[in-house]
């Protein structure tokens, strides 16, 4: 009797084990199943290179380049500040940060990563907006580069951390055989512990960028949603995030415009699927 | 000063800078929205619904409707979480199928939490004709909320000495046996941990119950779980942009509120794996 409960119970535990691939195939399947519809329509190269996306228009014009166009704008400025900054910080807390300091430090990053990208977007809307808009003479401050800023903070956590375990895990024999020929702390940290480190800070970087590209409220709520090809980081723009977030309460299902915001996502989810599986590449790398 | 010297007290001051600018911030946003939303937190607030075009008024259907949603998707994901977790931790052995299943969990922690509401409302709202409703919205963050218990419970199953399974075995235990009453005791706390790491991130996310869930204006509560509910994140996100002249008090009041109950669940989170390494046995 007692087998065979066990038998059954561990049945159930491969079954749960198998859920998260279970899952993965299942939300590609159904956007495959809802997005793939939009190409009876427009073909895959004007929906990914066209640049007009007026989706309820007569005939509707679906090509999202506008978008993605955003979406890279905004997720290269957000690199841009958010890469040297938290490697800088990793190194900060785990080479030269007194232990109370350090403390303080980690639990602000866990803080940051814990409020909702929401609340975030609030702030943002009622501080950073206002002194975009009078520091740059902009005629709005919802702009790409209000965007990154913000997006920028939001990547910190993922990248510090990350990036922090792996400078963390550089053996001590390293550090030490550096000084011991001499070196200053900040020649050790720069020619010998940065380099030690490189795959793991590349796996922070890709993890944070997933996440920049993957923000939906923060953005959308700042960047001032204008699906317009972007000529500069001081306009508006709109990402591909946000445009399914704002357009797909109108959206009649089954309709044209609907099968076009989840091929939106297909795209979406196809790039988050190659910066993890590039990650993974490089934790595995790692490892071995 | 030699060379090398001076470009080290360059290069440390601007690490120092870098980690500076990080924190500062945080710790700004956390006190503006303390100190804007206070003066709003009446019990009025908390237990009103809105009124005046949500001018007015509180915000309790949208507090109701977040507790809701959370105990939702903590009921369908805390099970398979733990059970996925038990899987890699004790059964898993290390081979192509296991490693798949390590980057699954990884993707599914990517996947955009936007895409999560397409996904739900292809799934559950229109394909099992759930239609926008607290269930449909549940299952749509539990899905969300799955890597993180599966992660936070596996390394608590795995910090549990070895020595404690081959005791258990050589006293004639079966596998599942040791599972059930060595280890998972032993490792509740850390489970727990990653349960109310999900709550907090349930609570928080507006993108997953856009098209799932979420009521523009819902003045009763809903009745069940085919209703549509609001949700504290959206109500938020609702009277910051969509709603003119609204009160800054309100906004800055909804903002706390969301705030202090996701910091909350990240607070109790963190006490709880302080204690148990406190008392730890082994």
């Amino acid at each position: 009797m007692r087998t065979a409960k066990e038998k059954f119970i561990e049945k159930l535990i491969l079954f749960c084990g198998l859920a998260s691939i279970f899952f993965v195939v299942l939300i590609f399947l159904f956007l495959l199943k809802e997005g793939i519809s939009v190409f009876k329509t427009v073909s895959p190269g004007d929906f990914l290179c066209g640049k007009k996306w007026y989706p309820i228009s007569e005939p509707a014009q679906l090509g999202i380049l506008p978008l993605i166009l955003g979406s890279l704008l905004v997720t290269l400025g957000a690199a841009v500040i958010s890469i040297p900054m938290g490697v800088a910080c990793a190194i900060y807390i785990t080479e030269l940060a007194p232990a109370k300091i350090k403390e303080i430090l980690k639990s602000g990053i866990e803080l940051l990563a814990a409020i909702p990208s929401v609340v975030l977007g609030f702030v943002g809307m009622i501080t950073l907006v206002p002194w975009i808009k009078n520091i740059f003479h902009l005629p709005t401050g919802l702009t790409a580069l209000t965007g990154a800023i913000m997006l920028a903070f939001m990547a910190m956590p993922t990248i510090v951390s990350i990036a922090e375990d792996a400078l963390y895990s550089v053996p001590k024999s390293y550090r030490e055989g550096a000084f011991a020929l001499g070196a200053t702390h900040w020649q050790v940290i720069h020619r010998v512990i940065l380099p030690a480190a490189a795959s793991g800070i590349l796996e922070a970087v890709m993890l944070g960028l997933g996440r920049v590209i993957g923000e939906t409220m923060a953005v959308m709520m700042i960047t001032g949603n204008a699906a317009i090809m972007p000529h500069s980081i001081f306009q508006p723009v709109r990402t591909l995030t946000a445009t399914i977030a704002a357009e797909m309460g109108e959206a009649v299902v089954g309709s044209e415009h609907y099968f076009a915001l989840f091929a939106i996502g297909i795209v979406l989810f196809v790039i988050s699927f190659a910066i993890n599986v590039t990650a993974d590449l490089f934790l595995h790398r790692k490892t071995k | 000063m030699s060379n090398a010297e001076r470009t080290q007290k360059i290069a440390f001051f601007f690490i120092f800078l870098a980690a500076f600018l990080i924190v500062v911030p945080v710790g700004l946003i956390v006190a503006i929205i303390i100190q804007k939303g206070l003066p709003a937190i009446t019990w009025q607030f908390l237990t009103d619904v809105p009124r005046q075009g949500m001018r007015a008024g509180g915000i309790f259907p949208a507090i109701v409707g977040t507790v809701y949603l959370v105990i939702g998707a903590i009921i369908f994901a805390l099970p398979i979480g733990v059970m996925a977790a038990i899987y890699l931790s004790e059964y898993a052995r290390d081979n192509f199928l296991t490693r798949m299943i390590k980057l699954a969990i990884v993707n599914l922690a990517g996947v955009p939490s936007v895409v999560y509401g397409l996904f739900g409302l292809a799934l559950f709202v229109v394909f099992f004709k759930f239609g926008a409703s607290i269930l449909s919205g549940s299952l749509t963050l539990g899905i969300m909320i799955l890597p993180i218990i599966i992660t936070t419970s596996r390394e608590a199953l795995e910090s549990v000495p070895h020595s404690f399974r081959e005791a258990s075995c050589s006293l004639g235990a079966s596998k599942w046996q040791t599972v059930r009453y060595i280890i998972l005791p032993n490792s509740i706390a850390g489970i727990l941990t990653g349960t109310i790491l999900g709550i907090g991130r349930a609570a928080g996310e507006t993108a997953p119950i856009l098209f799932t869930v979420a009521a523009f204006y819902l003045p009763q509560l809903p009745q069940s779980i085919f209703d549509q509910a609001m949700a504290l994140p959206y109500h938020l996100y609702v009277i910051s942009t969509q709603v003119p002249n609204v009160d800054e008090k309100i906004r800055y009041g909804t903002a706390l509120v969301l705030l202090a109950l996701v910091l909350f669940m990240n607070l109790v989170a963190i006490i709880i794996r302080y204690k148990f390494r406190k008392q730890k046995k082994w």
